[in-house]
């Protein structure tokens, strides 16, 4: 730093300040994360629109590759797993054989697949399409497993479209004595299984062959096995097969959209607000400080969830509520204890003197005169109101269609998910819930410190 | 012959007390009859101790306050009557300039900023006539228009280059009178003759008038043409400057003057004459002459029962003592 | 002379960590003062007069440096005392100080008797009806009406409350008083009462004083001896005879001429410029770049050289060419 006092180049205050600022380090890190957040946020939005964000966490078939309930796959390989991904081999990439008889034709459709995982899939379901106009086609369903053995998976008539849920087969498990996904790819049976003792599973090239029988030349079939399994992405699946990755980056915006717009509407307006009520006195003052009395000992949160429940969950209802109650609040006496020596300040009596009006006073004397102490208060405030936002959709106010990370933390909590250990399912939100915090508080109470002792001597 | 510019008659601003809002304690006296007139270009200076009411009257006369009763006419026009535009208009007629020049001008606002505020006020659109007239006034005042100085915040400059910029604000509007409260008691006295200088200058060259108040009665000599001493919300005493300092005719002028030293050697062996006591209770002031308590001729039966008028021992030289009476 | 002054200042540095690097506030300041005279520091603000102030009585704001050189109270250096045994021995036991605006320093929930006497009650140990009869005369000293000893502070007019902070100064009997701008704030009948019962009590108790002004008419009002400062040195040491007569640095002439007097028929004139800043105060004399006998020696730092007995100049003018 230069040690030249005399050299006085002229710095607006708020270059100043944002240059002392760059002197904590946890400024840094909170700009830093905050950055994160907004790039995640800005991603989120550019690679995947508001309606596709929305159709995708409606669910339903989009998902039905999905596995339920699985963990994200860098949690598995971190703590040394090696639990399978799903699977899925289609009929386009099958060994087809093709017989043809009269009226008949008989296909031999083989898809195999590599199995080398330590962990049984969840799940084992095959998608059969068929396309014909009166017969419907038949099918023989065989399961070669690496060492040549072959179980027989049953024979039935395929629809137009049709899943068979191999791992809810009833016959099958009862055949097996285990379920089916274990089932089929446990060692040997013969050796085994001491009682209580999980199967090992047999690694290896595996095969499911179909042998279908068309009653129509044209007729072709198309077949894919998933076996499902039991990680999934950077974030893993819900109970509805939802990856959970939409709903933790587009709750990224979503979040900071709530608690900045919520942040900014309650603290300028609050701060208009005071500063007119200081300015003009009399009769406003008075209506502000009461409504403002009255307001403070409303409780908030009932508030929120009577309106929640009696006319709509949607969040931008809810942020219009957040911000007509929190701008009566009690920053307003705050601000009105900052603003009250600020009226008498000899440069506001020059403005009055050179014609200012009263609106001018307010906007352009009074309000800029408190706007060093308000920024850091207005960014320890974002994640206020992010975790408003969290709150609400954890008890069931979440905005009905949009992905938020409370709406994932509320479903982990009705499907009880700590208890059966998808700790994966809560702390993926909770750990954005709290980066955020920490982001705004470190950024916040680094601003404060810069920006507050100078109120001083501004 | 000199046109009077400020003409004021029996101006009284008084303070109401209230408790609880409502119930009435009383008034605060500040300025309580006070009658004058200033000539257009005239200076003249107001003295007299904090509270005296002198600061009351700069804003009185700026139409911060309301005046309670009495008149004030600027060139012609009431004061009390003037409304929006006409207010509006009186205020660009009117500078000010105030004591501490650090609190005068915005904190956050370049002196660029702060100078084009009264100009964008009264509709001066063009951004470069703002410019050319702020770089006028900024060389007027002998701050030159650097963008250097343009660009700097308030507390980059020293006081006597802050007082500048408030006198440069107060020239913009190109007012007729320039009402400056006590402009250099917060500066120091290598900078008070410079500041002061200055706001001869600009009044001489200008034609302005110039209220000067002031508690320092040694500065007046030299940058005020009348004096005006103000005791307790009154006039005591109105002069020509070599009059009021060669025979005050006032014993509270006397007072001011006695007690008022010019650093000389032998100084500290020498007590002052000091009227004992303090100024009276704006609440509740004295019957009669205000300064009866303190006086050193007090007249018991005349000067606690009825107010002095102002006599004129010397043509131009008004004083508001019974001591004075029939001279 | 082997009388043992009061007071000796001797090479005092005291400097304030501040973002931009120390700031020098008191850069060497000698002085001396004798029993029974009044010694005024004056200078403009921001020149350390009242640094100087905090320095010997130790009541330093927290970013100040430990300060340099010594302070000898009747030939103790009590700069070098521990804090504990300074508060014991030292302060307002010895010295004593009148701050500016003290008077809104009284605590408004006490009677002003009681925080009159509260000296006495600490450093004495005085029974508390012993110490308020002793305020009750030390009120009378300074011009207060005994009957408001059991008042509060709200209930005295500024001058009144100031009389009062001075009394509390005056009450345990210091060798040596030290008045930072005591009437500064005071109207100028309230400030020239003041002043007659400072000369009263210099008379009659042969206290000593260390007055620390900006205005040079208060000073002339109490001064034996004068020693103006400027950025952070004093510039010229002298009897206030001396000083107001015949100064003899170019600053002190300067300053006089820009007092406005009222029974002087010439104008008073300013001086331009401003003090360096005393973060990275230039090499030389300071005064330099507003001195109107500026010259190439001045670039040096110039060296005190006592005129006559005990006056004493920061200038190269009476070396170079006699007295200018």
């Amino acid at each position: 730093m230069s040690q030249n006092g005399r050299e006085r180049s002229p710095m607006s205050p708020w270059r100043e300040g944002f240059r002392r600022l760059r002197r904590y380090p946890s400024a840094l890190v909170g700009v830093l994360i905050i950055a994160g957040l907004v790039g995640t946020a800005l991603y989120a939005v550019l690679a995947m629109p508001y309606s596709e964000a929305q159709k995708l966490w409606r669910g339903g078939e989009v998902w039905y590759d999905l596995p339920v309930n699985a963990s994200p796959v860098w949690l598995d390989r971190l703590t040394g797993g090696q639990a399978p991904p799903t699977l899925k081999v289609s009929s386009r990439d099958a060994v087809t054989t093709t017989r043809e008889f009269e009226n008949v034709t008989i296909q031999q459709l083989i898809l195999p697949f590599d199995f080398y995982y330590q962990q049984f899939p969840s799940e084992l379901n095959l998608f059969l399409e068929a396309d014909f106009t009166q017969r419907q086609p038949f099918v023989r369903l065989a399961w070669h497993t690496p060492d040549g053995l072959e179980i027989p998976l049953g024979a039935r008539r395929i629809g137009a479209a049709e899943r068979i849920s191999i791992s809810q087969d009833q016959i099958l498990t009862r055949r097996l004595g285990l379920p089916p996904q274990i089932g089929l790819f446990a060692q040997d049976q013969s050796s085994g299984v001491a009682p209580g003792q999980s199967p090992a599973v047999r690694q290896g090239s595996y095969q499911l062959v179909l042998e279908t029988v068309h009653f129509e030349p044209d007729t072709e079939i198309r077949a894919e096995l998933v076996a499902y399994g039991r990680v999934h992405g950077l974030a893993g699946t819900d109970h509805q097969r939802r990856d959970l990755l939409v709903a933790l980056l587009w709750g990224t915006p979503v979040a900071l959209a709530f608690g900045l717009i919520a942040a900014v509407g309650t603290t300028v307006t609050t701060l208009v607000i005071a500063a007119a009520g200081v300015w003009y006195r009399g009769w406003l003052d008075a209506a502000i400080q009461r409504l403002t009395e009255v307001n403070i000992i409303l409780p908030l949160l009932p508030i929120l969830v009577m309106v929640g429940t009696l006319y709509s969950t949607s969040i931008w209802l809810m942020l219009g509520v957040v911000v007509a109650l929190g701008i009566f609040s009690a920053g307003i006496k705050m601000y009105r204890a900052m603003l009250l020596p600020i009226r008498e300040a000899p440069y506001i009596e020059a403005a009055r003197a050179y014609g200012a009006g009263g609106g001018r006073i307010v906007l352009r004397y009074m309000v800029p005169r408190v706007l060093p102490v308000l920024i850091p208060t207005f960014v320890t405030l974002i994640p206020t109101y992010v975790f408003l936002e969290a709150s609400l959709a954890v008890l069931g106010l979440g905005d009905p269609v949009l992905p938020t990370w409370g709406k994932v933390l509320h479903d982990a909590q009705t499907q009880s998910a700590l208890y059966h250990g998808f700790y994966y399912w809560v702390v993926g939100p909770a750990l954005l819930l709290m980066l955020t915090g920490l982001g705004f508080a470190m950024l916040g109470f680094a601003l404060d410190r810069v920006f507050n002792p100078r109120l001083r001597n501004l | 012959m000199r046109q009077p510019l400020l003409v004021v008659k029996g101006l009284q601003t008084h303070f109401e007390l209230r408790q609880w809002g409502f119930l009435r304690l009383g008034s605060v006296r500040a300025l309580d009859g006070v009658d004058f007139t200033l000539d257009a270009g005239e200076s003249a200076a107001v003295v007299g101790e904090s509270g005296c009411g002198k600061s009351t009257l700069a804003r009185t006369l700026l139409g911060i306050y309301r005046p309670t009763a009495g008149e004030a006419w600027f060139a012609g026009q009431s004061l009390a009557r003037l409304q929006g535009r006409a207010l509006k208009e009186y205020r660009a007629r009117v500078g000010y300039v105030q004591q501490d020049p650090y609190g005068a001008l915005p904190p956050f606002m370049t002196v660029r900023r702060a100078l084009a505020e009264p100009l964008i006020i009264h509709g001066v659109r063009g951004r470069a006539e703002r410019e050319r007239r702020i770089a006028a006034a900024l060389e007027e005042v002998g701050l030159g228009a650097s963008p250097e100085v343009q660009e700097s915040y308030p507390h980059q400059l020293s006081g006597g280059q802050q007082q500048r910029v408030v006198i440069a604000r107060a020239l913009l509007l190109r007012p007729r009178l320039i009402i400056a409260d006590e402009p250099v008691s917060m500066l120091d006295a290598s900078v008070r003759v410079e500041i002061l200088d200055l706001l001869q200058r600009v009044q001489t060259e200008h034609g302005i008038a110039l209220l000067y108040i002031t508690h320092d009665l040694s500065t007046v000599r030299h940058y005020a043409q009348r004096v005006m001493v103000m005791y307790a919300g009154r006039l005591a005493e109105q002069a020509p400057v070599e009059s009021l300092l060669a025979r005050p005719q006032h014993p509270y002028s006397e007072a001011l003057l006695a007690a008022l030293v010019d650093p000389e050697a032998g100084n500290a062996d020498q007590e002052r004459q000091v009227p004992q006591g303090e100024p009276p209770n704006l609440l509740n002031p004295p019957a009669g002459c205000r300064f009866h308590p303190r006086c050193p001729k007090f007249m018991a039966g005349t000067c606690d029962r009825k107010e002095p008028p102002a006599f004129e021992p010397f043509s131009g030289h008004l004083a508001a003592c019974w001591l004075r009476r029939g001279q | 002379m082997t009388e043992i002054p009061l007071l000796e200042i001797k090479d005092l540095r005291l400097s304030y960590a501040t973002e931009r690097g120390p700031v020098w506030a008191v850069d060497g300041v000698s002085l001396e003062l004798r029993r029974g005279e009044a010694l005024v520091v004056l200078g403009e603000s921001g020149c350390g007069k009242s640094s100087l102030a905090k320095t010997l009585l130790r009541i330093l704001p927290r970013n100040a440096r430990p300060p340099g050189g010594q302070v000898w109270l009747e030939g103790v250096n009590v700069l070098a005392f521990p804090e504990e045994r300074f508060r014991r021995e030292v302060r307002w036991l010895r010295m004593s100080l009148v701050m500016q605006a003290a008077m809104n320093a009284l605590n408004p929930v006490i009677r002003v008797g009681e925080q009159v006497a509260e000296p006495l009650l600490i450093h004495r140990g005085w029974s508390k009806s012993r110490a308020l009869k002793r305020a009750a005369e030390v009120f009378v000293e300074v011009g207060i009406a005994p009957a408001f000893l059991s008042r509060y502070p709200h209930e005295l007019s500024g001058g009144m409350r100031q009389r009062a902070v001075l009394a509390m100064a005056l009450i345990a009997e210091p060798d040596l008083v030290i008045l930072d701008e005591p009437t500064s704030a005071l109207d100028v009948l309230t400030q020239a009462s003041i002043m007659n019962v400072l000369k009263r009590i210099k008379r009659e108790r042969g206290t000593s004083f260390v007055l620390i002004t900006h205005d040079v008419a208060t000073s002339s009002e109490l001064a034996d001896r004068v020693a103006l400062m400027y950025a952070g040195q004093v510039v010229e040491e002298a009897s206030a005879t001396t000083f107001f007569r015949q100064p003899a640095h170019p600053y002190s002439r300067l300053l006089m001429a820009a007092v406005p007097r009222l029974h002087q028929r010439e104008k008073p004139v300013g001086i331009a410029g401003r003090p360096p800043s005393l973060l990275d105060p230039p090499p030389g004399c300071r005064f330099a770049a507003r001195c109107p006998h500026n010259s190439p020696a001045c670039a040096q730092d110039p060296e005190v050289i006592e005129l006559a007995d005990r006056h004493r100049v920061r200038c190269w003018l009476p070396v170079g060419g006699g007295v200018p």
